[in-house]
């Protein structure tokens, strides 16, 4: 089978040209094919020589693949499904605003984490995504030329696929590449320390935490992570780092009903992050099937806001986007689709 | 990291290991420690699975094709070296709580544990498996646990084993205990699958605490 030439970086196609015997030079070019003009062929790659380009298709192909369906939101948002290896399925979430359009990517066919209020964890894990697999579904989408930021908070764990995640975001911001502005790509994590920790040292992104709640029992019932990566220990090792570089941290908090939503989880969160300069984007609970979790009410969410902005912590509510289609947080999944064995257990 | 010198590295069935070396240090029986080849290579995480109180720490493991390290780590024998962490982590059950510990597979680690650390009153434990030798200190929880020491099998049959998945175990089980905690540890589908099945039987999921192993 041939591989794919997508999500390789230059370092990788400065190899890949000196095993075929190729001028070095070429590697830049096949970059710029790949990433700036996003030909669909190898044989597109006119100002490589007809004899290197047949080389390299005899182990390569360019990597493209379009995505297989779409569904649209009556809020402008769409869902794409693409294909990740054989049966197996992602998706990716364009949302359209009034002055800027962001991309939700998937880094994983399902997810290891099990959080209990997340459908994609509900589907359990498939395999990790390649870089070319993450890039694709960027530079495959219809409306790339309208994207202005990327998130990594699709289907998946981002930092539980670090190296392909990072060679991703190589590919993303490097002048070789699409040279996109790393302040314009988030990366979000449930806290992962050792891949946060490499993240932060080898990327210029900005970084998003699955918080959802400040105190660690409450958390360890809705985040199995809890128990191995506790919370108190990601922010410890945050305020260690150096935010004074237009870099941002910002907080994810879900709100469930009677769970998160309370006074005492407005003081504790102001002790938790007290310290750290981090903005703390609060977002509507969508259901999922078999849930024992209710979202909090939007008046609540507004008194909850308001107390934390109150105590210095700035707070804001996150639109929910593409409900109607299961596009909307924690809502994707690819489990009806997706070749997954049943395991012995 | 800390260098620690192997004192044995077992095959005890199907590519599973049990790995140990002296015990120099405190944990608390559910912890975790990182294990690297190599002092600059990250370490990979892996329950504890001796008492807190032995000489040495046992480490259990099955070999991950294509893995970084576990392919690696099965070469190792007595007096080579390795590269831990310190002990870390969250997933613990207390001593004499009524508790239902579940596990499949290498999941049963973080019970021995707590197991071996002299914490097995009130507790029942569930372990699924693919083969009558899955059952990792098998034993031991035996001789301790009695009835309250489940072991379900997917794919052999055996006297007072149940046939079939652990999941199905649950479906059939109709005296769950709300009242009591639920401890699980293994897959992210099986961690998911159970959880649910839990739910659905009526025990809360504040009573439900989950370690999947990534």
């Amino acid at each position: 089978m041939k591989k794919s030439l997508l999500g390789k970086t230059l370092a990788e196609l400065e190899v890949v040209v000196k095993d075929l015997g190729m001028p070095a030079f070429t590697a830049k070019q096949i970059a710029d094919w790949l990433y700036k003009k996003t030909i669909s062929s190898i044989d597109d790659m006119q100002n490589i020589s007809l004899q290197n380009r047949e080389k390299l298709g005899e182990k390569f192909v360019a990597g493209f693949s379009n995505h297989t369906q779409v569904q649209a939101s009556v809020d402008g948002t769409k869902k794409y499904l693409f294909a990740a290896q054989i049966k197996k399925f992602v998706e990716a979430a364009y949302i359209p605003e009034k002055t800027r359009a962001t991309l939700c990517v998937s880094s994983q066919v399902g997810c290891k984490m099990g959080c209990l209020f997340c459908m994609t964890g509900k589907q359990g894990f498939q395999g990790n995504l390649s870089a070319g697999e993450i890039v694709n579904q960027i530079l495959s989408l219809p409306e790339r030329e309208k994207l202005t930021n990327i998130v990594y908070m699709g289907m998946g764990e981002p930092l539980d696929n670090t190296e392909e995640v990072l060679k991703s975001l190589e590919i993303l911001t490097a002048p070789w590449g699409l040279a996109m502005s790393p302040r314009r790509i988030t990366v979000s994590t449930i806290g992962i320390l050792p891949g946060m920790t490499e993240f932060l040292e080898k990327s210029e992104c900005h970084l998003a935490i699955s918080l959802h709640t400040p105190f660690e029992e409450e958390r360890k019932k809705l985040m199995p992570i809890q128990n191995i990566f506790p919370i108190k220990d990601i922010i410890e090792n945050l305020k260690k780092y150096d935010w004074s570089k237009q870099r941002r941290v910002s907080m994810e908090y879900i709100m469930f009903k009677g769970l998160n939503d309370t006074e005492k989880h407005v003081r504790e969160l102001s002790r938790l992050l007290s310290g750290i300069k981090c903005r703390l984007n609060l977002i509507k609970f969508h259901p999922i099937p078999d849930t024992p979790l209710l979202g909090s009410e939007p008046e609540v969410m507004e008194y909850f806001r308001d107390a934390l902005s109150a105590r210095g912590i700035t707070s804001t509510i996150r639109r929910s986007r593409g409900e109607d289609i299961y596009a909307a947080c924690g809502m994707l999944s690819t489990k009806s689709l997706t070749e997954s064995k049943e395991q012995d257990f | 990291m800390i260098k620690k010198i192997i004192i044995s590295n077992t095959e005890i069935a199907g590519s599973v290991y049990v790995l140990s070396f002296k015990r120099d240090f405190e944990f608390l029986p559910g912890q975790v420690i990182g294990i690297s080849n190599h002092l600059q290579e990250a370490p990979r995480l892996y329950s504890i699975a001796s008492g807190n109180t032995e000489d040495v720490i046992r480490i259990l493991y099955d070999i991950k094709e294509g893995g970084q390290l576990t392919p690696w780590l099965a070469k190792r024998k007595a007096n080579d070296s390795i590269f831990i962490t310190n002990a870390s982590g969250n997933f613990i059950s207390e001593m004499n709580e009524d508790a239902c510990w579940i596990a499949s597979g290498t999941g049963i680690a973080p019970f021995a544990s707590m197991f071996f650390s002299g914490n097995y009153n009130n507790k029942l434990l569930i372990h699924g498996g693919k083969f009558l030798e899955s059952f990792y200190f098998g034993n031991e929880f035996r001789e301790k646990l009695g009835k309250n020491y489940v072991r379900c099998c997917t794919r052999e049959t055996g006297d007072g084993v149940f046939e079939g998945r652990l999941t199905h175990y649950l479906k059939e089980k109709d005296d769950l205990n709300p009242a009591h905690k639920y401890y699980l540890c293994g897959s992210a589908e099986m961690v998911v699958e159970t959880r649910d099945i839990l739910l659905l039987k009526g025990i809360s999921f504040g009573n439900i605490v989950g370690e999947i192993y990534f």
